[in-house]
C-alpha cells in the first residue's frame, strides 16, 4: 500500500510533543521487551505492559506508554536476529484501554489528535514489521487494549479471560486505534456492529474468552493454567508453518450495508439521535469495506478529536466516575465501623413489592427472612413467590441445589409479628398510606429489639412523620426501592432528623451487600428521582391540558435521548401511582407539581396509560383517550414544550439542592441514571442543564463548574 | 489381602531447574507444577484424567506457594477432574522419591490404578528450613551433632571419614559431572523431558524458561580449585563440588502394569523394590550405602545385577562415598552418564524423578541393561534408594 499514514517527520513532531508534555498523572504501562528461546525456531521478542501496580489497577493508555510501546517497536522490529514479536499483559489483564482521566483532561483539539496519532502511530508498527506479530489476550482487554491485538498478525486468547469489549461507543468514543476498523474487516461487518454497538450501547457488556475465540478474535483458545507457554509454542508453531490460519473476509456490500443498518437501528433505539459516538462508529464501520489502513486512521484520528472536543463524552466521563466512585461510596455516609450487623429481617407485606424485596434479602444478605402478613393465605402465597423464583433461578442454572435448598429454607412467612422478636432490620412493604404505615411500625416496635432498624419503601409519605411517636424514632430510615428491584441498581437511603449514624451505616452496609448503589437523601417529598420525574410529567400534562397535541408532548424530549418517551414512562409506572405521587408533591409544594384532570380521568377509567398500541407494538393515541382527555385552546410547539420541560427541571433541581435534599448536583445526576436510566451523554442531568445553558438563564447559576462535567472554557 | 501388582514408571517430565533468587524469583512453585502435571498430560491423551486416582507432590517446606496440600491443589489448578484426590508429601531431598515409593506401593497393593507423583522445591521463595522450629532438645540433649543441620558441613564430615575422597577427587567429578550435561543437551537428551515455564518478572516482563539455568559447561578443575571452601576454612566442599540452590519441579506418571497395557501407555521402567535407611545424621551423605544395601537385599539382587544408577549429587564426596563402599569407578560411565545435580542443580523436593527421568532414558539407550538404581542422600541423615528394571531389556532372548 503506497498510502502512508504518517512520515518519519510527522511521528518525529509526534513524539517530541508527547516529550514536552508537563505532569499529566498518566499512570505509565511500560513496555517490557524480552528475548524468547523459541526451541527449534529462534529468538523470539516478548513485549509484556506493565504499569508496576496489582491487578486492581489494569494497565492503562496514555501518551506516553503509547510513546515508550511506539520506540520500543522500532527497536525490536529493527532487529534483523528475531523470527517473531508478541505483545501480552501483566498477569490477570491486556491492558484496558486509554487512560480516561487524560482523555478528560484534554484540553485543546490538537491534544486529542496526538493522543489518537500517538496510539495509531505505534499500532502500525505491528502491521509493518517484517516478522509475524501475536497477541497474547491474557486477560481483561477493553478498548485500546484489545485494539494492539487487533493490529497483530495472530491473536490467542485464555479460555479464563473474563472481560473483552470495545466499550467507547458506551463512554462516548469510537475504537478509533483501530478498532473500527478492524474489527469489521476481520470477522465481518455483522459480528462487528455485535461487539462496537450492540454489545458497548447494551450497559457495556463484555464477553470472555471462549466468546472472543467464537466470534473469530482470536485465532486459537488455549487453557488459562498455562496459557503463556501454550500461546509461545502455538506461535513457534504458526513461525515454522506447522499451523496456518485461514481467515475469511465479508466484502458483500449488501451484507455490509445490512449489517451497519442494523446497527443504526438498535442505535437509534438507544440514544434516539442524542448521542454521536455510536453513529460515528457505524460510519467507521460502514467505510472499512473498502478504506485502505491510512484513510481509516486518519478518519479515526478526526473522529476521536471530534468526540473527545464533544460535551457529550465530557458529560460521558462525568457519568462514568459517578457510577465507578460516588456510587459505591455514597456521599455523606457515616464511619461504616459503627454498622450493626444484621441477622435476620422481616418484611412486612406479602404483596408483589414485599415479595421483591424479601427475594433480594434472602438471596444477597443469606439471612432468615420473615413475611409478615394480616391474611395467612396472602404470606403463605409470599413465602411461595419466593421459593419459586428461586426455583426459576435454579432451572436456569444460576442458583446451585445446595443453594436452592439453603435460600429457600431461608424465607418463612407469618401472621405474628413476634415472629419479628429476633429481626436486626425490618422493612415495611404495605399500603402507601400513613396511618397504616404508623400503626405497622407500633406493632413492629411492640416486638423488635430497640436497635433493630426500621425501614420504609414508602416513596412519597413522609418517613419523619412515621417515626414520630415510635420509642427510638433514631432507627427509623427509608429504603425506597426502584422497580423492578432486582435490575435497578439505585437506592434512596432516606435520612430522618432523627436517624442516627448507626442505623444509617446499618441501611448502608445492607444495600451494599443487596448490590445497590445508596444514595443518601433528606426526608423531602419524593426524594429524588420520582420528584425529579414527576415535576417533568407535570409540565408535559401542563401543556397536554392547555391543548398541546399529545403526540407534539411526548415527542418533545427526544433531542435529549432518554430511554423512553415521558408517556411511555408513565404506562410503565403506572398512572394511579403517578398521580398518588404528583397529588403528594402538589400538597407538599404546591402548583408547579400540577395535578392534572386528564390524568385523574385516565386513572378513573382504569387505563393503563395515554397510548394504545398497534400490532406492531407502536404506541398510538386512542379513540378512547381522545375522548377522555378535555384540551385547552393554547398549544405550545414541540420547542416551547422542550424548553418549559428543561426550565422545569433546572428550577426543580437547584431547589432540591437549596432544600438540601442531597448533598450535591452529583448525588441527582446519579439518581436519573441509576434510578430512571437518565443516559451518560447527558451526565445524568444537569451537565445537561449546564451546557444548553438553562441553568443559568433559569437559576442564575451552574449546577456544575465549568470543565467538571464538560469542554473547558 | 489383595494380591501384589506390578508398579510401572510411564512417563517423567521437570521444569528446567533455575539457580534460587534468578530465573525463578517472581514465579510460583505450585504453577511450575501444575506446568508438569499438564505436560505429562498433553503428552499422554491416551490417558482418561478422570483414571488418575492420586496426585502426590513432595515439597520440602509446606507453606506459601508450597502451602495448602500442594497434590490438591495443583490437581484442581492443572483441571484434573475434581474426583481426582492428593496430597503433599515431605522427606526432604527424597520427596518426589518418597512421592514415587508410596504411590507405587498404592499401585501395588491394589488402592490405585494410575498416580501422578512428583516434586517441587522453589528455594528462592522457601530457603532450606525456612519457618521450621527445630526442637532444642536436638542440641541441648546432643540428639544430633551441631553441624547435622548445614548440609555443607555434613559433606565435609563425610570427607573426614573417608579421607581417601579428597578435595581434588571431588572437582574431577563435580568437571566430569558439567562436561556430562553439556555433552547430553548437546545430543538433545536433556531437552526431552523439559516442559517450558512462563517466567513473571516485573522488571523483564514475562519470559519462557526452556533451559536449565544452573549448568556451567567448559568448568575446569583448575577453575574449581580457586573456589571458597564456605563451610571450613581450607576445608574441602565448594560451590563446584556441590549441588546449588535451586528452583524447580519435576513429575512423572505411574501405572499399574495392566491398566497401562489396556489405556496404551508406554512403559519406560518397572519398580522392582525400594528402601530406605537412616544413618547419623551428621554424616546424612552416606545415607545411599545402607538403603542401597537394603534394597538390594530385599530384592534378591547385588550391586553386579545392577548395570546402570542414577545417584543424586547433592555433593561430590557423597557420590565418590558410594562409589567406593560398592568398588566402582569415579567415572564408570553407567554411573550418572547424562551428568547430575552439580551441573543441573537440586531443588531438594523434586529431585527424586529427576533422577527417574534420566534412568528411564538409559533403558532406553541400553537394552542390554536389566537393572538399575535410583539413589540418593537425605538431610537428617537418611538414604532412600529405588531398583527398577528395564522393560527393553534384551538379555532373555540371548
Amino acid at each position: 500500500m503506497s498510502d502512508t499514514y504518517l512520515n518519519q517527520a510527522e511521528i518525529d513532531d509526534l513524539l517530541a510533543q508527547v516529550d514536552a508534555m508537563g505532569e499529566t498523572g498518566e499512570v505509565i504501562s511500560h513496555t517490557r521487551a524480552r528475548d524468547i528461546d523459541l526451541p527449534g525456531v529462534g529468538t523470539f521478542v516478548l513485549l509484556t505492559l506493565d504499569n508496576e501496580r496489582d491487578h486492581t489497577r489494569p494497565a492503562t493508555l496514555g501518551p506516553r506508554t503509547l510513546a515508550e510501546l511506539y520506540r520500543t517497536l522500532v527497536e525490536q522490529t529493527a532487529r534483523a536476529d528475531i523470527v517473531g514479536l508478541g505483545v501480552t499483559g501483566k498477569p490477570f489483564g491486556l491492558a484496558a484501554g486509554a487512560d480516561l482521566g487524560l482523555i478528560g483532561n484534554v484540553q485543546q483539539r490538537s491534544d486529542a489528535l496526538m493522543i489518537a496519532r500517538m496510539g495509531h502511530a505505534a499500532y502500525h508498527l505491528l502491521h509493518t514489521a517484517e516478522v509475524p506479530t501475536f497477541c497474547f489476550i491474557n486477560g481483561l482487554a477493553l478498548g485500546g487494549g484489545l485494539e494492539i491485538g487487533l493490529h497483530c498478525d495472530y491473536r490467542t486468547v485464555s479460555r479464563a479471560v473474563p472481560a473483552v469489549a470495545l466499550p467507547e461507543t458506551f463512554l462516548g468514543l469510537v475504537p478509533g486505534w483501530g478498532g473500527a476498523h478492524l474489527v469489521p474487516r476481520l470477522i465481518g461487518p455483522k459480528k462487528a456492529v455485535q461487539v462496537i454497538i450492540t454489545n458497548a450501547m447494551n450497559r457495556n457488556r463484555t464477553i470472555n474468552g471462549p466468546t472472543v475465540f467464537d466470534l473469530g478474535l482470536a485465532d486459537v483458545l488455549l487453557d488459562g493454567a498455562d496459557f503463556l507457554e501454550r500461546s509461545l509454542l502455538w506461535a513457534a508453531q504458526v513461525i515454522s508453518g506447522e499451523v496456518t490460519v485461514a481467515r475469511q473476509t465479508e466484502d458483500d456490500p449488501q451484507v455490509w450495508d445490512a449489517a451497519v443498518a442494523e446497527g443504526r437501528a438498535i442505535v437509534d433505539g438507544i440514544v434516539h439521535g442524542a448521542a454521536p459516538a455510536p453513529y460515528r462508529a457505524l460510519d467507521r464501520i460502514a467505510a472499512a469495506r473498502t478504506e485502505t489502513r491510512a484513510e481509516a486512521y486518519r478518519a479515526e484520528d478526526e473522529a476521536l478529536a471530534d468526540l473527545i472536543m464533544g460535551e457529550e463524552l465530557r458529560a460521558s466521563l462525568y457519568a462514568f466516575d459517578l457510577t465507578q466512585k460516588r456510587a459505591r461510596k455514597a456521599a455523606g455516609a457515616p464511619d461504616k465501623s459503627l454498622a450493626r450487623p444484621v441477622t435476620k429481617v422481616g418484611v412486612v407485606g406479602a404483596g408483589l413489592m414485599a415479595t421483591q424485596l424479601a427475594t433480594l434479602f434472602v438471596r444477597r444478605l443469606g439471612v432468615p427472612v420473615v413475611m409478615s402478613d394480616l391474611d395467612a393465605e396472602r404470606a403463605e402465597r409470599g413465602v411461595r413467590m419466593v421459593r419459586e423464583e428461586f426455583a426459576g433461578l435454579h432451572e436456569k442454572g444460576r442458583l446451585s441445589a445446595d443453594d436452592l435448598n439453603r435460600l429457600s429454607a431461608l424465607i418463612s412467612g407469618t401472621t405474628d409479628q413476634a415472629d419479628f422478636a429476633d429481626c436486626s432490620f425490618v422493612i415495611e412493604a404495605v399500603f402507601e398510606e400513613m396511618s397504616v404505615k404508623k400503626e405497622v411500625f407500633a406493632e413492629v416496635a411492640r416486638h423488635v429489639p430497640e436497635d433493630c432498624v426500621l425501614a420504609t419503601n414508602t416513596s412519597s409519605l413522609s418517613v419523619t412523620e412515621m417515626s414520630e411517636g415510635l420509642p427510638h424514632p433514631e432507627r427509623v430510615v427509608g429504603f425506597h426501592f426502584f422497580n423492578p428491584v432486582a435490575v435497578l441498581p439505585l437506592l434512596e437511603v432516606v435520612k430522618t432528623p432523627h436517624t442516627d449514624d448507626a442505623t444509617l451505616a446499618t441501611a448502608l452496609a445492607v444495600a451494599k451487600e443487596l448490590r445497590k448503589n445508596a444514595v443518601l437523601v433528606a426526608d423531602s417529598t419524593a426524594f429524588v428521582v420520582n420528584r425529579v420525574l414527576v415535576r417533568m410529567m407535570s409540565e408535559l400534562t401542563k401543556v397536554v391540558d392547555e391543548g398541546t397535541p399529545i403526540e407534539v408532548a411526548d415527542r418533545a424530549l427526544q433531542p435529549l435521548g432518554l430511554p423512553m418517551t415521558p408517556f411511555e414512562l408513565l404506562e410503565l409506572v403506572g398512572p394511579a401511582i403517578a398521580l398518588h405521587v404528583a397529588e403528594s408533591l402538589n400538597a407538599s409544594f404546591g402548583d408547579r407539581f400540577h395535578v392534572s384532570p386528564n390524568l385523574q380521568a385516565l386513572v378513573a377509567a382504569k387505563r393503563p396509560g395515554i397510548y394504545d398500541r398497534d400490532e406492531h407494538g407502536a404506541p398510538y393515541v386512542g379513540d378512547e383517550v381522545r375522548a377522555l382527555f378535555e384540551i385547552g385552546d393554547s398549544p405550545s410547539t414541540s420547542e416551547q414544550v422542550r424548553t418549559r420541560i428543561e426550565n422545569a427541571l433546572a428550577e426543580e433541581i437547584r431547589m432540591m439542592l437549596d432544600e438540601g435534599v442531597v448533598e450535591a448536583p452529583m448525588d441527582i445526576d446519579l439518581c436519573m441514571m441509576l434510578g430512571a436510566g437518565w443516559p451518560f451523554h447527558l451526565g445524568g442531568i444537569t451537565p445537561y442543564l449546564d451546557r444548553a445553558g438553562v441553568s443559568e438563564r433559569v437559576t442564575g447559576q451552574r449546577f456544575l463548574p465549568t470543565g467538571v462535567a464538560g469542554l473547558p472554557e | 489381602m489383595p494380591e501384589l501388582r506390578e508398579a510401572v514408571f510411564v512417563d517423567g517430565v521437570r521444569t528446567p531447574f533455575g539457580k534460587a533468587g534468578s530465573l525463578y524469583a517472581e514465579t510460583r512453585a505450585d504453577d511450575m507444577v501444575v506446568d508438569c502435571l499438564r505436560e505429562l498430560l498433553r503428552r499422554h491423551p491416551e490417558l482418561p484424567p478422570e483414571r488418575v486416582d492420586e496426585v502426590a507432590i513432595a515439597a520440602t517446606t509446606q507453606t506459601g506457594d508450597q502451602g495448602l496440600t500442594i497434590g490438591r491443589t495443583t490437581a484442581i489448578l492443572a483441571g484434573l477432574p475434581q474426583s481426582v484426590p492428593g496430597y503433599a508429601i515431605d522427606r526432604m531431598c527424597a520427596g518426589a522419591m518418597t512421592a514415587v515409593t508410596t504411590t507405587a506401593s498404592g499401585i501395588a497393593f491394589g488402592a490405585y490404578d494410575i498416580a501422578l507423583a512428583g516434586g517441587v522445591e522453589h528455594m528462592t521463595h522457601h530457603p532450606m528450613g525456612s519457618g521450621a522450629d527445630i526442637n532444642p532438645r536436638f542440641i541441648a540433649e546432643k540428639l544430633v551433632d551441631p553441624t547435622a543441620l548445614v548440609m555443607g558441613s555434613t559433606a565435609e564430615n563425610l570427607h573426614d571419614r573417608f579421607p581417601s575422597i579428597t578435595k581434588d577427587r571431588a572437582d574431577a567429578y563435580a568437571v566430569l559431572s558439567q562436561q556430562r550435561v553439556a555433552d547430553a543437551y548437546a545430543a538433545g537428551i536433556i531437552q526431552e523431558s523439559l516442559v517450558p515455564v512462563a517466567l513473571r518478572s516485573v522488571e523483564q516482563g514475562w519470559g519462557l524458561a526452556t533451559t536449565d539455568e544452573p549448568p556451567r559447561p567448559g568448568t575446569t578443575v583448575e577453575g574449581l580449585a580457586q573456589l571458597r571452601t564456605p563451610f571450613r576454612p581450607h576445608g574441602r566442599v565448594t560451590a563446584g563440588n556441590a549441588a546449588g540452590l535451586n528452583d524447580g519441579a519435576t513429575a512423572c506418571l505411574l501405572a499399574e502394569a495392566a491398566t497401562a497395557a489396556e489405556l496404551g501407555l508406554p512403559v519406560a521402567m518397572k519398580m522392582v523394590g525400594y528402601a530406605f535407611a537412616g544413618v547419623a545424621p551428621e554424616v546424612m551423605g552416606v545415607g545411599p550405602v545402607p538403603a542401597t544395601e537394603k534394597a538390594l537385599a530385599r530384592a534378591g539382587l547385588s550391586i553386579d545385577d545392577i548395570g546402570a544408577i542414577e545417584i543424586n549429587e547433592a555433593f561430590a564426596v557423597q557420590v565418590l562415598a558410594f562409589l567406593e563402599h560398592f568398588g566402582i569407578a569415579d567415572d564408570d560411565p553407567k554411573v550418572n552418564p547424562y551428568g547430575g545435580a552439580i551441573a543441573l542443580g537440586h531443588p531438594l523436593a523434586s529431585s527424586g524423578v529427576r533422577l527417574m527421568i534420566h534412568l528411564a532414558r538409559t533403558f532406553r539407550e541400553r537394552p542390554e541393561v536389566r537393572y538399575g538404581l535410583t539413589t540418593m542422600c537425605i538431610g537428617l541423615g537418611m538414604g532412600g534408594t529405588v531398583i527398577w528394571e528395564n522393560p527393553n531389556w534384551n538379555g532373555a532372548q540371548q
